[in-house]
This record gives structure tokens, sequence and C-alpha cells, in this order.
């Protein structure tokens, strides 16, 4: 019986613990993410925002939440039933799950692999399908086209979020998340591999579905696109994927070009600050960027926002890969994390 | 292999649509992204105004002309008043005509800041319209204090302006006047050089001058395919031949163009905004005829006479002589006319409206045919449709 104890009970309920000490505050994080959303974009506005429930409004997040829990689900008679459901748990436990390889401080991440940055790659190429299931389980026009157009834009905005990658990892040497950012001790990679970081960010507005790439959900055009048959938590599932996984991908920026959690000059003062501050602020810096460029631009079209993809991003994403691994290789910079 | 016919898809777009601007209902058939045919279909809010006119006396039918357009109303007072004025042989009052410019150019302020933003709002851009809805406030607390109501006025009757301008309004419209450039100025910023904007906009939905005019467009839908052709100019009416104003044309007859003359053309109102101000006479605003207008309250309270005339007009209203007119004024959104048969009867024996709503709507589908989906609500908010005059 202790044996069990320790060789199997416990080590799952210490990942449990930890998973919950990631999710518990990633959902905050989301819900508050909404606040600031409505917040930033209503003083851009000339516009209060949220200010009634709570101090600030500071409690409206919870309200929503509420309000979205005790809706009604409605599910479309022409639906299929199992796919419908299925698609807002899909988005939403990727955009969680992303978070397991994450190091928000040094050491604090939940599983420390060698190929972290893959697994990011791989779970946020997923999150198509939750959109896809969505618009074609809700047999509806409008979702359909969305997640018809969401598929197509997330493909091939992933295929130059992969070149940024391998350049990030050109110059590092390393798959492991925590190596990557170590190896930014010295200069932050946004500054030697700007061009990147550009396509990277922009990348990420278009992965994440946010204006001026917010195609699939373009309410001028597609109502609000895949999302338009689903109610209350299933609706509310997909509203907290999407935002979490701008999280995610703010994270995934700081992680790659900004150095994660550490400070940005090695002095003591600095130092002193823990790192998952740091990390928090440079998230938050990508996020507000997030919420500054909705508030300001038109919407792209589709054909356009293809034309970005693969005639601008795709090159120019490509060429710096050959320049940044040529250069590594005439000027012997390998990097020095090979194991 | 048998052959399998490719159906194409049919889409509602609206009447229950963010971008359809009202209640338009526009059954698109698609091939794929692309806009095969795109069939209007209107009447979703038909409330029968004009029948409604032929059972109401001419005074009782101005209120009519606001719910038309009800993004410019007091331009649409102004046709159905200048109609009932030429079939009575009346003038207004000088101040009276310098009132109604100034309020049919602040009319034409707010509805191109309406148009514009939402149009903004269909291609994807919000915070102008946030912005903009700061000024047209502004703009409908004039509304307000001249007349009483922010939207709906019913402030130009025939004969003039119902009441004069309560004091210290001028003052006010004047310093809107400049302090209401900047809004422009921010929103020009946020969209006019704008490359989502231009790529949005740019060589969509294009007219050349020819199928503009032929398929009845008129107002800044027209200039903007080249056409300089605008009533104020061509046909003045009341005070405008006096005015020193521009008319912007546009090259290219995009919804680009379209755009950039609808700026312009805020900022020309502007110009005759301050003409006003500056050279509005002293006098009445209405015809002293008091067989046609009411007479002043005060007179009321010791002239019998008066006192009849209120009672008459308010009750059985004035007889018309019998003729038949076609009066149109440059409506912020277009040409806008009103038929107007009188038969001497104290009601109009028909009232038919011409709306330039309805001629953009039947050019909706060539303007679209061959573009995207998304290009759609580009096009219509381009147009500037509004459902109550199209409806009527």
């Amino acid at each position: 019986m202790v044996e069990f104890w320790w060789s199997y009970a416990w080590p799952t309920l210490w990942i449990v613990i930890q998973i919950l000490f990631i999710v518990v505050p990633l959902l905050i994080v989301v819900a508050y993410l909404t606040y600031a959303e409505r917040k930033v974009i209503g003083l851009m506005q000339l516009r209060m925002g949220p200010n009634v429930v709570g101090p600030f409004g500071l409690l409206q997040p919870f309200a929503d939440a509420l309000k979205l829990m005790t809706k009604e689900l409605i599910i479309p008679t022409g639906a299929n039933r199992v796919v419908f459901l299925l698609a807002p748990m899909l988005t939403f436990i990727l955009a969680m799950v992303g978070w397991a390889v994450i190091p928000v401080a040094e050491g604090w991440v939940l599983s420390d692999i060698n190929v972290g940055i893959l697994y990011l790659f791989a779970i946020s190429s997923l999150g198509v399908y939750g959109i896809i299931m969505a618009g074609w389980a809700s047999n509806s026009k409008y979702p359909f086209l969305g997640a018809l157009r969401s598929a197509a834009q997330m493909v091939s905005y992933e295929v130059s979020i992969g070149f940024v990658i391998i350049t990030v990892l050109l110059a590092v040497g390393s798959l492991n998340l925590t190596d990557i950012v170590l190896a930014q001790k010295d200069v932050w990679f946004f500054i030697p591999l700007l061009p990147m970081f550009i396509v990277f960010v922009v990348s990420a507005l278009a992965e994440t579905n946010r204006a001026p790439f917010d195609l699939p959900e373009a309410e001028a055009e597609l109502v609000t696109g895949y999302n338009v048959e689903y109610s209350a938590m299933a609706f509310a599932l997909f509203f907290l994927g999407e935002y979490a996984n701008m999280v995610l991908m703010s994270g995934m920026t700081v992680i790659l070009f900004l150095g994660g959690w550490l400070p940005p000059l090695d002095i003591a003062i600095f130092n002193w600050v823990p790192g998952i501050i740091w990390f928090a602020l440079k998230v938050s810096a990508i996020l507000f960027v997030f919420l500054w460029v909705r508030a300001t631009l038109p919407r792209y079209r589709y054909d356009q926002l293809m034309r970005l993809g693969w005639k601008v991003f795709l090159p120019a994403s490509l060429l710096w890969v050959v320049v940044t691994a040529g250069a590594i290789v005439v000027f012997d910079w390998y990097p020095g994390v090979v194991n | 292999m048998s052959e399998v016919a490719i159906k194409n898809m049919t889409l509602n777009f609206g009447p229950q649509h963010p971008a359809a601007h009202g209640v338009l209902r526009l059954v698109l058939e698609m091939d794929g992204e692309v806009v095969e045919r795109a069939d209007p279909h209107i009447g979703l809010l038909h409330r029968g105004t004009e029948k409604l006119i032929e059972y109401k006396t001419y005074l009782q039918a101005v209120p009519y002309f606001d719910r038309l357009d009800y993004v410019s109303p007091m331009c649409q007072e102004h046709t159905y008043a200048l109609a009932v004025e030429k079939l009575l042989g009346i003038d207004v009052p000088e101040r009276g005509q310098y009132i109604r410019v100034l309020f049919s150019e602040i009319t034409r302020i707010l509805n191109h800041i309406m148009n514009l933003t939402t149009y903004a709002l269909d291609v994807g851009a919000m915070t102008p319209l946030l912005w903009g809805f700061e000024e047209r406030e502004r703009m409908m607390e004039f509304y307000e204090r001249v007349s009483g109501a922010r939207l709906h006025a019913a402030y130009f009757r025939p004969g003039g302006v119902h009441q004069d301008l309560p004091a210290g309004l001028v003052e006010d419209i004047y310093s809107f006047c400049e302090s209401y450039p900047k809004f422009i100025d921010d929103m020009e910023s946020l969209l006019t050089e704008n490359r989502i904007f231009k790529q949005r906009t740019v060589d969509i939905g294009i007219f050349s001058p020819e199928e503009a005019m032929d398929w009845g467009m008129s107002g800044p839908t027209l200039r903007a395919s080249g056409v300089a052709w605008d009533l104020r100019k061509s046909q003045p009416y009341d005070v405008y031949d006096r005015m020193d104003f521009d008319v912007p044309v546009g090259k290219t007859g995009d919804c680009y163009a379209r755009y950039l003359v609808r700026v312009e053309e805020m900022r020309q109102s502007l110009r005759i905004i301050k003409q006003c101000l500056d050279e509005i006479p002293e006098g009445p605003v209405m015809t002293q005829n008091h067989k046609l207008t009411p007479p002043r309250r005060g007179v009321m309270k010791h002239s019998m006479e008066a006192l009849i005339h209120h009672f008459k007009l308010y009750t059985e209203g004035y007889h018309v002589p019998a003729g038949e007119t076609y009066t149109a004024v440059e409506a912020p959104k277009g040409e806008f006319g009103v038929y107007l048969v009188a038969d001497g009867s104290n009601r109009p024996y028909r009232c038919k409206i011409r709306a330039p709503g309805f001629a953009f709507m039947q050019a909706v589908e060539a303007l679209t045919k061959g573009h995207m989906l998304a290009d759609v609500p580009a096009v219509i908010g381009s147009l500037d449709i509004v459902f109550g005059e199209v409806d009527r």
C-alpha cells in the first residue's frame, strides 16, 4: 500500500496539483484579458468600457461567465450532436494543453521536454480542428464558410510560423524552451532576428484569428462565422479557447524573441524582480499590441490574406532561414548549447 | 464516372445581418467566396408612407419625411416644404432660407458621419464609428435645441422653419465648426491612407460615368464616378446660390472614391455652415401670411383673427391650388425628389417620393457581381443605403 502510494498515487496527484496551478491562474488571466480588451478598446474609442459590475467593472468577467453558464445550450436540429459538442471542448483543451511546456520562470515548467517547441507547434496546429468541426457540425452556411476560411488561413500562416521557429532553432541549437530562453541571456532574439519577429507577431495574429485577420468570424460578412450556432457554455469554451490561444501565442513570442523570464538588463535591481513578473509583463505587452491592432485596423479580405501569407511571408521567412543559416556557417557562430 | 452537377451555394444575407444596414435581404448565389448573383429583396420596412400622406393635411405630412431616411431627416422635409411652397406660390423670408441651408448642411454631415463610419465598420475598422458618434451627438443636440427632437425634427415646414434659432445656438454651431475638422483628420488618419482599407475599397464596385447615370445614381455615388452633378449648383434652391462651395468629384468610381467624396463633402458643408452663420440676416423665419403659417402665440392672446387662423390651420389646414410639381433637393444620399399632385383640397392628391437609395439598391448586383463575399458589405456600405427610404 505504501509503495502504491509513493510510486503511483502521489505522482499522479502531484501532477494534477501542478496542472491546477497552471490552469487556474491561466483561466483568471483569460477572464481578465476579456476585461482588459473591453477596457483598452473602450478607452481608445472614447468610451468607458465595463464599469458597473464591481469597482471599475472588475467583476465583469465573472458576471459574464455566470451568465454564459446558466444559459440554455441550443443544439440545432440539423447538427451532428457529437461533433457539435466536441468542437468547443477540443478548442478549449488544446488551448490549455499547450501551457504544459511553457516555462514561465527558471524551472517553472510542468514538463521540461527537449522537443518543447515542436510540441507547441503541433498543439497550435491542431487548433484548427476545433473550428473545422464546429463549422461542419453546425450544418449551417455561415459557420461552414467561416470554418473553411479559418482552415485555409491557419494552415497558411503555420507555414511561415514554422520557418520562424526554424530560424530561432538555428540560433539556439536546441528544441527545449528553457534552453531557448537561456540562449537569449546576452541579447534577445528580436534584435538579430527582427524581420522574423515581425513575421511571427503578424502570423500569431492570423493564427489566433484576431483582427485584422479575423475572417473566420468577420461579423460584417459571416455574422460571427464558425460559432454562429453556439450558445451558452459551448460558446464560452470557444471564447475562452480563443483568448487562451492569444495568451499562448504571446507566451511563445516572449519565449522565442523577448527573452522569456529574463530581465531586460542583467543588473541587480532587475534581477531581484522574480522571473515570472518579467514574463507576465512581456506577455501583457504583446497582448496589448493584439488589442491595439484590433481597435485600429480594418479587416483583410480572404484572398488578400492568402496573398500576404503565401506570397509575402513565406518567401520572406524562407529567405531569412537561408540568411541565418548562411551567417552561422560563414562566421562560425554555432550555438554552444548542443548537447 | 458520371458527371456531377455542382450547385452554387445560396446564402441569405440578411434581413438579420449586422452588415445589411437595416432590413436588406440579399439572396446571394455564391461560387465559393465569389458572388455570382445578388438579388436584393426589399419591402420589409414598408409602411405605406405615400398612401398615408394622402390622408393627412399638408402640414401633417411633414413628419413622415423625417421617417424616410432617418439618418438625414431635415433634408427630406426640405424637399417637401419646397414642393408645397412651389404649389402655393409663396416665398420664404431670407432668415428662414438661411436656417434651412444651415440645417441641411448639418444634416449632410450627420449623414456622412453615419455612412462613413458604418462603412468602415463593415470593412472591419470599428473605432471611427465610436469617434463619429461623439460628434454626431453634438449635432443631434443642435437639432434638439432648434426643434425639440434629436431625430424626427419636423422643423422645416411649408413657408419656412417652425421656430427661430434659440439664443446662443449660432455661437455654439460656430465653435462646433472650429473643432469638427479635427475629427475628420482623426478619422482620415485611420482610414484614408490605411493599406488594408485601401485594399478593401480600391477597385471594388466600379461604375463608369455612363454606367452610373444609366443605373440612376445620384449624389456622392454619382460624383465619385466623375460626374459633376449637384442640384445645389445646377438648380439652386433657397440661398444655395449665394454660397461659395466646391463640389468634390471622384475619378475612379470605386468604393474608395465614394469614401473620399463624402469626406470632402463634409469639409465643404462646414464651409457652407460658416457662411450661413456669418451672413444670416435678422427677420421672420416663416412667411407672414397667416392663412398658411401659424400666428405668433403672443398675438393669439389678443387678436381674434389670429386665434381663428390658428384653429383653422391646425384642424382643417390650408387648401393648395390644383397643380403638380416635381421638386428635388440634393439630399446627403443623392437626389431626393417629391412629386406632389394637389387637387385644390387640404390634402395632397398624390405624393410620390423618389428616394436615392431605391436606385442604389438596384445597382447592388451590377456592383458586386464577380466580387468576393467580403466586398458585398463594402459595396453596400459605400452606396449609403438606408431602408427607411428604400421601402418607404
